[in-house]
């Protein structure tokens, strides 16, 4: 069992992160910066604007198959975490519908709403965007500039 | 006053199959069994998947074609029978992931199978009223069986959406509508219970087969329709025989059934499985076309829609995935699998 | 600035120490220090990571000193996740060097192994960020492991480049009586070792252990009173923190941070990298050794992992990297870590390391890391006579 449950008035603050991927961009030095933070990390400004990156493809800048997870996360392993480029922002978050084999860096990814835990059997249930290999063909979903969707699908 | 329609369709199928001889395998039937229901696998929700979550893929699929921002939806209807929370609204959840609240109606409808497709009459009704502008109905199941019930050859994973409004931005606009509810029994899941239970022969002619059709010729009368007049017909489909035979008993044509069965390729997704059906249709119907659309909900009741395929239909379709697409993205998995990603192993920790 | 020595050192053994609590272990530094000092310290400032989370235990300060028969004097607590060490150095060289105190005992002290391990990994991880990356279920280990898989991908280092760093640090570590692992290992061996969170290897990983650490800082005046006197100066520091969060980070590929810290530090010494004889640098994975040696600036970007495969700062080459056996193989009891390697770093210097000892040295250098790489300290300890 996790060290603690999860607490709804903490998920409730966040939702906008972690449903719709909110960041802020700077003003001052142009970064975006997700999680969003009271001053730009980069440069120190309060100058900063709210943009969502929901429905925004982006690429796997790296990433990580862990074997070893924490509490509460023994469903899911092995539990593939990665950061992707979107927009200029980088988004840590864990990867869904991919297997190992198939993870490449650069490969495309999108943002995707799931399940990350809960306090089962009773307890509140924590949903975030994930990241996805971008559904490959026939549709123009957004630039997908890094190519190539989920392989190896059989 | 002009009749609402369809601005935008969206699907969503996790990419997980489980096939048929898995299960029959396991808990000991002839393969004669899934082979009757002409259900070879079906989809299955990843572990991090829910309800909720499927719905919300479906939702901004269907987004994408309608061209508004949420912000304009004016109700929010979740027809699902596998509620993450028995009590706490999905609807508010998928709302606000898709960028619909504050300023909208949202509510969770219960009716076996038929759900979504209640939502989906509310929503047009409301728009025809002048009550909103946009509307959004989801129906959305990681449905459920009793592992080892012959419904576990079928009972599949899936969402599909839609976004309903004016007349003139539609895709396909409602040509007429009709409900036929009486109560059946013939499947049900008490409070409580992890899984539905049915009345297996009970669930076929007193109570999928009378209301369905039932419902489709209360609606033809009403518009004066004769089978030949329809193009597509979309039924609910618990298993790929149940909907031919209803076609069969409509006088409707089987090559007209064929492109919105969904279910031979992926199973019964419960909510969504006439509604996916539907997607299907419109994913590739021509212009001008008519569809009949009934979806069944078991307790029981069905609605018979005639949907009238709109020229908007061509330029809206490769704005999201298609219902073949994610079809087509497909891993099939173990029995084992499959247990652990619907929580049927009991855990326990320190 | 005034001056600060390091007077008295004190270790216990890193391993599964079930029949010891905090109390207990903080115990056997505390009278170690003060007999190797000769005095008690007017004040002390415990580090700590995990009290609060796998010990359900606040106020440190007050349940340390009072157990050691300090009651009514200052004491504090100093968290910087497994750069708490550092963080408490830097605090306590603050207290003597104002005039405060006349002698301040720094205390690390870590239990670990109350817990199954899924339980402090997720102990371990409240290091990052815990609504955006903890969240997720990202261990410690997959945070490096990111950055790990980046390093390699961008300067082309081989697996087996990598892995010269633990077989490195379990040699050195047999020496040392006071290492959790006495093992010596092969890089076919850490290659082949289970993934932890790949392409982190078990055996690129530091170990989870208890174990406690405590070195006494003194001003001048007071060090005269001490056995050792003012043999071992402070005579640099340097504490700097970057963001939590692996995504706000400009770089994957180095520890800014800590080339912040280690500036800051060399430059209150006045020495240059090139003059460390001797450190104990933070290898909590090998991904963090190998950036933390670029980051001291003792290689280029990219270079830290192939000259080890060389040879490099193995014993005998200066600086000599870990003769301990570092985070590695002497052990990562995570908050006492940072006072391990001040205490290493003072016997090397005053010629009394009963492990690798590095020849005569003159400067040497202890670098911790809270997070990976979020809040990280750099000590500069000189040999004054």
């Amino acid at each position: 069992m996790p060290l603690r449950p999860l607490s709804p008035a903490k998920l409730w603050r966040r939702r906008l992160q972690h449903y719709r991927l909110e960041a802020a961009r700077c003003r001052d030095c142009g970064k975006t910066i997700y999680p969003p933070r009271p001053r730009c990390p980069y440069c120190g400004s309060r100058n900063l604007e709210k943009l969502s990156l929901l429905g925004k493809k982006g690429k796997l800048v790296t990433y990580t198959v862990e074997y070893t997870v924490p509490a509460g996360f023994r469903e899911q392993a092995p539990l593939v975490i990665g950061i992707a480029e979107i927009e200029g922002a980088r988004i840590l978050a864990s990867m869904t519908d991919v297997d190992p084999e198939e993870l490449r860096t650069g490969m495309c990814v999108e943002p995707v709403l799931r399940r990350i835990r809960s306090t089962d059997p009773y307890g509140v249930i924590a949903y975030a965007v994930k990241l996805r290999p971008c559904l490959g063909a026939g549709h123009e979903g957004g630039e997908g500039e890094a190519g190539g969707g989920s392989k190896g699908d059989s | 006053m002009a009749k609402p329609g369809i601005v935008g369709w969206g699907a969503y199928i996790p990419r997980y199959r489980l096939p048929s001889t898995e299960t029959s395998r396991l808990w000991g039937y002839p393969d004669a069994v899934p082979a009757r229901l002409g259900v070879g696998e079906k989809s299955v929700a990843g572990p991090d998947e829910d309800s909720v979550t499927m719905g919300v893929e479906a939702a901004l699929n269907a987004l994408r074609r309608a061209g508004i921002d949420a912000s304009r939806i004016g109700a929010v209807f979740v027809g699902s029978e596998s509620k993450p929370y028995a009590v706490k609204p999905s609807a508010t959840i998928i709302a606000e992931a898709i960028g619909a609240t504050p300023d909208t109606m949202a509510s969770d409808l219960e009716f076996a199978c038929r759900a979504g497709s209640e939502g989906l009459r509310a929503a047009l009704g409301l728009v025809e009223a002048g009550r909103i502008e946009y509307g959004l109905a989801i129906g959305s199941d990681t449905a459920q069986a009793s592992p080892g019930d012959v419904l576990d050859f079928t009972a599949a994973s899936g969402a599909a959406a839609y976004i309903v409004g004016p007349h003139n931005e539609s895709v396909a606009v409602l040509e007429g509508v009709y409900t036929y509810v009486t109560d059946t029994p013939d499947f049900w899941r008490r409070d409580g219970s992890p899984y539905p239970l049915h009345g297996e022969a009970f669930t076929g002619q007193p109570a999928y087969f009378h209301h369905i059709v039932s419902a489709v010729k209360g609606l033809m009368d009403r518009l004066g329709l004769r089978p030949s007049d329809i193009d597509y017909a979309v039924f609910h489909q618990p298993n790929a025989s149940f909907p031919r035979r209803a076609a069969k008993k409509l006088g409707i044509p089987l090559e007209k059934v064929e492109p919105g069965l969904v279910v031979k390729y992926i199973g019964n997704t419960y909510n969504a499985s006439a509604l996916l059906g539907l997607a299907k249709v419109l994913d590739e119907a021509k212009p001008g076309s008519r569809i009949l659309l009934a979806p069944f909900g078991s307790g029981a009741g069905a609605d018979a829609y005639s949907f009238i395929v709109t020229d908007l239909v061509e330029e809206k379709r490769p704005l999201a995935p298609r219902v073949i697409d994610y079809i087509e993205r497909r891993k099939t998995i173990t029995y084992s699998l499959y247990a652990k990603y619907r929580r049927l192993y009991r855990r326990i920790e320190w | 600035m005034p001056h600060v020595y390091v007077v008295g050192v004190g270790m216990t053994k890193i391993g599964r120490h079930f029949d010891k609590g905090l109390v207990e272990l903080a115990a056997e530094a505390y009278e170690k220090a003060v007999e190797d000092a000769g005095i008690e310290p007017a004040g002390i400032v415990v580090s700590n990571m995990m009290a609060s989370s796998l010990q359900g235990q606040d106020s440190l300060g007050a349940l340390i000193a009072s157990s050691l028969g300090l009651r009514y004097r200052p004491a504090l607590h100093v968290e910087a996740a497994c750069g708490s060490g550092g963080a408490a150095v830097y605090t306590a060289y603050s207290l003597v060097a104002s005039g405060l105190l006349p002698s301040v005992m720094v205390i690390g002290v870590e239990k670990m192994t109350d817990y199954p391990t899924a339980i402090v990994t997720e102990a371990l991880a409240q290091a990052a960020d815990a609504d955006y990356e903890v969240f997720y279920g990202a261990s410690f280990a997959a945070l490096n492991a990111l950055m790990m898989r980046y390093y390699m991908e961008r300067y082309g280092v081989s697996r087996d480049e990598m892995s010269e760093w633990p077989v490195m640090m379990h040699e050195n570590a047999l020496k040392n009586p006071y290492a959790q692992l006495h093992k010596k290992i092969t890089r076919r061996m850490v290659a082949e070792s289970q993934p932890v969170a790949d392409p982190i290897r078990l055996l690129d990983s530091s170990p989870i252990g208890d174990g406690a650490a405590a070195v006494i800082l003194a001003s001048g005046e007071e060090a005269r009173k001490t056995h050792w006197g003012a043999t071992v100066e402070v005579t640099g520091l340097g504490l700097a923190v970057d963001t939590v969060e692996l995504s706000n980070r400009e770089a994957l590929d180095r520890i800014p941070a800590l080339e912040r810290a280690a500036e800051q530090a060399y430059q209150m010494a006045g020495v240059t990298p090139r003059e460390i004889d001797v450190a104990e640098i933070h290898d909590a994975f090998t991904i963090t050794a190998v950036l933390s040696i670029e980051a001291l600036g003792l290689a280029g970007r990219g270079e830290a992992a192939k000259l080890l495969a060389r040879g490099r700062f193995h014993p005998g080459d200066r600086p000599t990297l870990n003769p301990s056996g570092g985070l590695k193989a002497r052990g990562h009891p995570v908050g006492a870590t940072g006072v391990y390697q001040v205490a290493e770093i003072t016997m090397q210097l005053r010629g009394d390391y009963p492990g690798v000892r590095v020849d005569n040295p003159r400067h040497g250098l202890a670098s911790n890391i809270g997070g990976d790489g979020s809040t990280t300290t750099v000590v500069i300890l000189s040999r004054r006579m």
